[in-house]
């Protein structure tokens, strides 16, 4: 006879497994006769879009808010078509993405790494979303990237410009769009070697986190290698709102070029207050003095109002070039909305058709079907020309933007002129480069 | 030198920002006893007056041009400030330039009126709730006007520059018999500096010389007694408050053109200004303008390459630093006085 009795230990081992189980989410325990993590069942499909709706880029998460909504519009067949009448893959029908009508919801990041994985991780578990877009933050993105590596769901990324999302930290189920800091270093060299000629010192300012540390590498290699000197690299906090104290040291540093390695609010007020200590108007080592901000948004330039005129930098899309992509998304998304697209709107309206695209040619939502759609993928008439998403990284490599605040601007839209577009075999580069190395692609996970 | 006396400007012109704001806060807690968390928020609303009277100014009707295109391809929609039609192109041009001093005039009613609204509305009723409530109460409010602010505005910067005559820089240095280029500044930072010492020498002279000051002084000393003496000091006190959210505004409005308006501005001084308040004393209002431009200028010195290669990350950590020092050889702060928050 076995002794049966239920002992003390016994119930608390018990319960402490059970109790395991049951706080363990979901999207990690998902029901076996799923053949992928939230697998679509019934008529619909969701996607999900997790965009900045509060804190300080919430104007970026808005636009990329706006143009995910006129994508999924599009693929339902509503509106004008948009780029499905321009891209050159056909697979897309306007009835949804494989006969199953799209639907989305959307989540907060607050450009918030650990808010951004909350507002992921719950339309995910809790709303079924099989994809997430957008973000306007290198640390959002790899994070969120993460956590759809984890889950088994698709990350299309937004705007996010750090060479480690597809490098150190690039993931099978993660694909960008946008370009990134080496890409604007590559555009902008030569730009910067015909206007301001082979022999400058640069001072770089940088925001002093991951975003800021690589496009600073990546712009101090391509310009030493026009035969720029570096005369000082100094981070600045990123909660920083006066940038006078830094500024103030560069006139005397014997710079005569700045480089101002900042992104949005951070942006506005360094270029500002550059402007104030009058550094334009400066003579420095017989040359004019300049100022570079490698990367531009629309949002920001507007922000920065005036103070922009003349200054160089570089973007991933405008909405000024004339490609029938281009046009065809400005004219949809500009008779909705009464504005031009900004160029992370552009992005994120992409990354939904291209993921649309990949469902339809794969023929599942299966992760690993759509990664294997995607991977060295070739196409066409959705902004830049050309464009290929090189399998070995998941980077999208496509023409760059070298752009100039425009010194008479005819509209308030009109705050930036294309200086150059940047051809894209310009802006290539060996997956294994030292900029991006350490990183593993792994393997895709479909979850469940 | 000259690299030193530029430091010493930047931090005379941060710590002008921090000494009204801390001049504020003072004021409040000296006279009403309450930690006003909302107070940052005061100043970005301020920003915002000059924002609101830029677009008000640039208020325009819509001719269209067929000659030029929208980004859509469309006949060009010309705006003209109605200013401009109504006054000549010249003048009301020179009136749009001028809306930032002009705000001065524009917030002064409205920062003593949301200062009123907000002492009578919300924060009468917590003088006798633990100041921990206090806090809790005023810095949700914070919160909510500052997503108010949002709604309307927008989360991106929105510039609102000095006029022509006062923007551009000055070399000070050939003033003062530096080589040319040495010492270089902006205009209007110079202003800001004047300005702020034109408000703070104001605020103590009406504290000092009228006769409303006095009571106010007394009332802060010993609110008890004066009121024993038949003198309604609670409505004094809430003068005061709006007052103080009027000093918080008009560095607001002024500090517009140096960095750009947005809607998270007030919370990005706030923590700062407090830590003004407890190295000056709590309740001290000197004590808070001496230590607003002393730590100003402390956090300009740790921001040179100097600081930050020696001591990598002082520039993110001087003032508490010497928040700390300060707090431990003179706990009751540089110029505090027994007795306040010590009951």
């Amino acid at each position: 006879m076995t002794n049966k009795s239920v002992t003390r230990r016994g119930v608390l081992k018990s319960g402490a497994v059970a109790g395991t189980g049951l706080a363990l989410p979901t999207i990690f325990t998902a029901s076996s006769a799923a053949a992928f993590t939230n697998e679509p069942t019934g008529a619909s499909v969701t996607l999900g879009f997790n965009v900045p709706q509060t804190g300080p880029y919430a104007e970026e998460g808005n636009d990329e808010l706006l143009a995910q909504q006129l994508a999924v519009e599009h693929l339902n067949g509503e509106g004008d078509g948009g780029c499905l009448n321009t891209f050159t893959s056909k697979a897309l029908q306007g009835n949804g993405i494989l006969g199953k009508k799209v639907e989305f919801v959307t989540g907060d990041t607050q450009t918030k790494s650990d808010a951004a994985r909350a507002s992921a991780k719950s339309m995910i578990e809790k709303d079924g979303a099989i994809m997430i877009n957008g973000g306007s933050s290198s640390g959002v993105a790899v994070a969120v990237q993460g956590l759809c590596q984890e889950a088994g769901v698709i990350f299309m990324a937004g705007l996010t410009h750090a060479n480690d999302t597809t490098g150190k930290d690039k993931k099978a189920n993660g694909f960008r769009h946008f370009f990134n800091a080496y890409m604007s270093g590559a555009a902008l060299a030569p730009v910067l070697a015909a206007e301001m000629g082979k022999e400058r010192r640069a001072y770089h300012l940088t925001a002093d986190y991951n975003w800021g540390w690589t496009q600073e590498e990546s712009i101090v290699a391509s310009t030493e290698a026009l035969g720029w000197e570096t005369v000082n690299t100094v981070k600045t906090p990123l909660a920083s709102t006066d940038f006078s104290s830094y500024i103030a040291p560069v006139l005397n540093s014997g710079a005569d070029v700045l480089v101002l390695n900042h992104y949005g609010g951070n942006m506005v007020n360094s270029l500002t207050n550059a402007i104030q200590f009058g550094l334009l108007d400066k003579v420095a080592n017989g040359k004019d003095f300049k100022i570079v901000v490698p990367l531009y948004s629309e949002l920001m330039a507007a922000g920065a109002g005036e103070n922009i005129k003349g200054v160089l930098g570089s973007m991933n899309w405008n909405w000024q070039l004339q490609d029938e992509g281009t046009k065809a998304f400005v004219k949809s998304f500009g008779e909705k909305y009464g504005k031009p697209p900004s160029n992370s709107a552009q992005t994120c309206y992409a990354q939904v058709l291209l993921y649309a695209d990949a469902c339809e040619r794969a023929g599942t939502f299966n992760p690993c079907g759509i990664v294997e759609a995607l991977e060295d993928f070739e196409f066409d008439g959705l902004g830049n020309g050309p464009t290929w998403y090189r399998g070995a990284d998941h980077q999208c490599f496509k023409d760059v933007l070298v752009v100039r605040g425009n010194e008479n601007p005819t509209n308030e839209y009109d705050t930036l002129e294309i200086v150059e577009i940047t051809p894209r075999a310009q802006v290539e580069y060996d997956p294994e480069h030292p900029m991006f190395a350490g990183g593993e692609l792994g393997k895709c996970n479909p979850g469940a | 030198m000259d690299a030193i006396l530029l430091q010493i400007l930047n931090g005379l012109d941060k710590g002008s920002a921090y000494a009204l704001i801390a001049l504020g806060l003072t004021l409040i807690f000296g006279t009403l006893g309450v930690v006003n968390f909302a107070h940052g928020a005061l100043f970005m609303i301020g920003a915002f007056c000059a924002v609101t009277l830029q677009k008000l100014l640039n208020l325009s009707f819509e001719t269209v041009d067929e000659s030029q295109k929208d980004f859509l391809g469309n006949p060009l929609k010309v705006e003209t400030p109605y200013v401009e039609a109504w006054f000549g192109p010249e003048v009301g041009a020179t009136i749009i330039d001028w809306s930032v001093p002009l705000a001065i005039l524009f917030a002064i009613p409205i920062m003593l009126l949301v200062g009123y609204v907000m002492e009578r509305g919300l924060i009468k009723h917590f003088y006798k709730r633990p100041h921990a409530d206090q806090i809790l109460v005023t810095f949700g409010l914070a919160i909510v006007l500052q997503e108010i602010v949002k709604y309307f505005f927008g989360a991106n910067p929105i510039q609102t520059p000095p006029p022509d005559a006062l923007s551009g820089s000055v070399d000070l240095g050939i003033m003062v018999g530096f080589d040319p280029n040495a010492i270089i500044y902006p205009i209007w930072r110079l202003v800001y500096f004047g300005f702020a010492v034109g408000i703070i020498g104001a605020v103590f002279s009406f504290l000092q010389f009228t006769t409303f000051g006095m009571v106010v002084r007394a009332g802060m000393a010993d609110r008890e007694t004066v009121g024993l003496l038949g003198i309604n000091i609670d409505r004094r006190f809430t003068i005061m408050f709006g007052i103080a959210a009027a000093v918080a505004g008009l560095a607001g409005v002024m500090y517009g053109p140096l960095n750009p308006p947005n809607y998270h501005m007030g919370m990005d001084f706030l923590v700062l200004s407090f830590v003004v308040v407890v190295v000056g004393g709590m309740g001290s209002l000197p004590g808070a303008v001496l230590a607003g431009f002393l730590l100003g200028i402390l956090e300009s010195f740790a921001s040179t390459t100097w600081a930050t290669t020696t001591i990598p990350g002082i520039n993110q950590i001087i003032i508490y630093l010497v928040a700390i020092i300060v707090l431990l050889t003179r706990p009751r702060g540089l110029m505090g006085r027994k007795g306040v928050m010590e009951e």
